[in-house]
């Protein structure tokens, strides 16, 4: 009982604050925009002439959502039609739940780990959840009855597709480096030291090529800007040009929530998650001697805390490349996903392995 | 030779043979070698995105980070000789309007308030949206002959183009109000009458 409580309370924090983050990002993104543009933002929405720097935008936003009509198009096939925006954003959500957000916490000699779900499969779960997301995209494209929504919905699985095969194939490298699929474990491989023991482990340094593909490809992922091409917001607005009040709204924060466990997944795989560089269970041990002696509860709080602000660094890195990059074209796009990405992922697969196993022959 | 149309067929036949069997292959080859006559092909190197990538990322991040820290420290209010933002917050902080922008018009006076106008209908008749309308009347002072009875001014049709404002003889109407947002609720409220004019 205790256990499925402890459990309930790890899933729903993570979820929740999650999502929450995702909220948090519409405000965000219009802020980063604005100050990146030499603007000010949206900073009109007051309670009680408080304006708390235009944050309470997103709860106008979702005001107005939910007061909107909730528009179903003749000839649309209802089911689907509402299923959709669903999909998209629970599909996002899931994805969460193998996410180590910290270290282990010992409550009265009981080891919580602080990931919502301990599967020894994370990432194959993760990924197969990234891709059911399509699922959402094509649904909403498909039954709504319009020739612009059924493109957009078609780019949109071309482009998952021709991306998912290179993010797979980009983290075969750190899979390789690591040698686990589990999530928590790959993070536990990060606290290890390279060069002298002063370079953490991170996936950054042992996997850069792998890090910029599934990068590029997560970028893709996201449906943003330059890969917006399911929307195309200036031609042809996309698999959800039919939908409208908080149905759009759910498409919406799908791509918001996608933004964030790209990030939450950039994080653990090459940011080395909650790790922070010489912090062990019991405290810091530097490498030029010395050490500060910590007890479990603090070590973990600054592990959580220490994945949030890796969390963030990517969120405003994908933030800023979304405000910075033009579309590509429909052609460029492919060519990039098939001709130079995969490829260039095979090659990095290749590279480790010939690497690893030399580094194997002279350590013996 | 020195027909321009026979050396195009000359430079055209380089590229394309009508008997070959690949005749379809080479007009695609011609096309695109056309096209990128007067263009560089791209290196390697820049066909990967990243030189461009992250020159942009550099670009839009040295904006956000000096924005970032001049909104920071205005917070605690230094710094504010440097603006964050190239913008204005419009109703609050109107734009500065140079002296001789057009703005809306106004009728000047004379000592006693009545206005200078002499109703000698110059700028009725070169208004181009005809929006001025005006009745003379005759004035009290002999040596004053007319003065307007009536003086409407549509701000709904009228284009701002100041014409009025060069025609007249009197310096009697002037658009240096530094008003720009006429805004109503009914085409009627657009309708300026002389009073209006003089007074708001
Ligand atoms: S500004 Fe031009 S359009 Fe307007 S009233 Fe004067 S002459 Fe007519
Ligand atoms: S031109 Fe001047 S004086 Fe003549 S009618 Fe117009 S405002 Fe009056």
């Amino acid at each position: 009982m205790n256990d499925i409580l402890i459990k309930f309370i790890i899933a729903s924090g993570t979820i929740g604050t999650m999502f929450g983050v995702a909220g948090f990002l519409t405000w965000v993104e219009r802020k980063q925009s604005a100050v990146m543009q030499d603007r000010i933002g949206a900073n009109r929405a007051t309670i009680f002439g408080f304006k708390a720097l235009g944050l309470f935008h997103a709860i106008a936003d979702v005001l107005k959502m939910l007061s909107k009509e909730e528009f179903i198009p003749q000839g649309a096939n209802k089911f689907l039609f509402n299923l959709a925006p669903y999909l998209s954003v629970t599909f996002a959500l899931v994805g969460f739940a193998a996410i180590p957000i910290g270290n282990q916490l010992v409550i009265s000699g009981k080891v919580i780990e602080l990931q919502a779900a301990n599967l020894n499969i994370a990432l194959i779960f993760i990924f197969a959840m990234m891709s059911m997301g399509v699922y959402g995209v094509v649904l909403g494209g498909f039954s709504s009855n319009n020739n612009y929504a059924f493109l957009g919905g078609m780019r949109g699985a071309a482009q998952m597709i021709a991306y998912e095969i290179t993010m797979g194939a980009a983290i075969m490298g750190v899979i390789m480096v690591y040698n686990t699929l589990d999530l928590q474990m790959l993070v536990r491989g990060q606290g290890d030291y390279m060069l002298g023991g002063w370079l953490p482990k991170w996936g950054i340094f042992c996997q850069p090529l792998s890090f910029v593909l599934f990068l590029t490809a997560a970028t893709a992922e996201t449906k943003r800007t330059p890969f917006d091409l399911p929307e195309g917001e200036s031609e042809i607005i996309g698999y959800f040009v039919e939908y409208s009040g908080m149905k759009f709204g759910m498409f919406f924060m799908a791509d918001l929530v996608e933004t964030v466990l790209v990030s939450a997944l950039m994080t653990t795989l090459f940011l080395g998650g909650w790790q922070i560089p010489y912090l062990h269970p019991d405290g810091f041990h530097f490498p030029w001697g010395g050490m500060i002696a910590m007890s479990n509860w603090p070590v973990a709080a600054l592990g959580v805390v220490a994945f949030f602000v890796k969390l963030s660094v990517f969120i405003w890195l994908l933030m800023a490349v979304r405000w910075t990059l033009p579309r590509f074209r429909y052609d460029q796009l492919m060519n990039l996903g098939w001709k130079i990405l995969l490829p260039a992922s095979l090659i990095n697969i290749a590279l480790t392995a010939i690497v690893m196993t030399l580094l194997r022959q002279t350590h013996g | 030779m020195d027909n321009p149309i026979e050396k195009r067929r000359l430079e055209l036949e380089k590229y394309f043979d009508a008997k070959s069997p690949f005749a379809l292959l080479r007009v695609a080859q011609m096309k695109r070698a056309w096209k990128h006559k007067n263009r560089r092909e791209l290196t390697w190197w820049e066909n990967t995105y990243i030189p461009t990538v992250v020159t942009g990322i550099h670009l839009t991040s040295k904006h956000f980070f000096h924005n970032l820290n001049l909104h920071i420290l205005h917070l605690f209010g230094l710094c504010k000789d440097q603006k964050a933002a190239v913008t204005y917050q419009y109703p609050e902080q109107p734009r500065p309007l140079s002296a001789r922008t057009r703005t809306r018009h106004r009728l000047t006076k004379r000592e006693d308030g009545s206005p200078r106008c002499v109703a000698c209908m110059m700028c009725e008749t070169v208004c181009p949206a005809r929006c001025i309308e005006i009745t003379a009347g005759e004035h009290p002072d002999p040596n004053i002959e007319k003065f307007p009875q009536k003086f409407v001014l549509d701000l709904g049709k009228c284009v701002y183009c100041g014409f009025c404002v060069e025609v007249c003889p009197e310096d009697a109407i002037r658009m240096d109000t530094g008003k720009l947002n006429t805004a109503e609720y009914s085409r009627e409220s657009m309708i300026y009458d002389k009073k209006r004019l003089m007074d708001e």
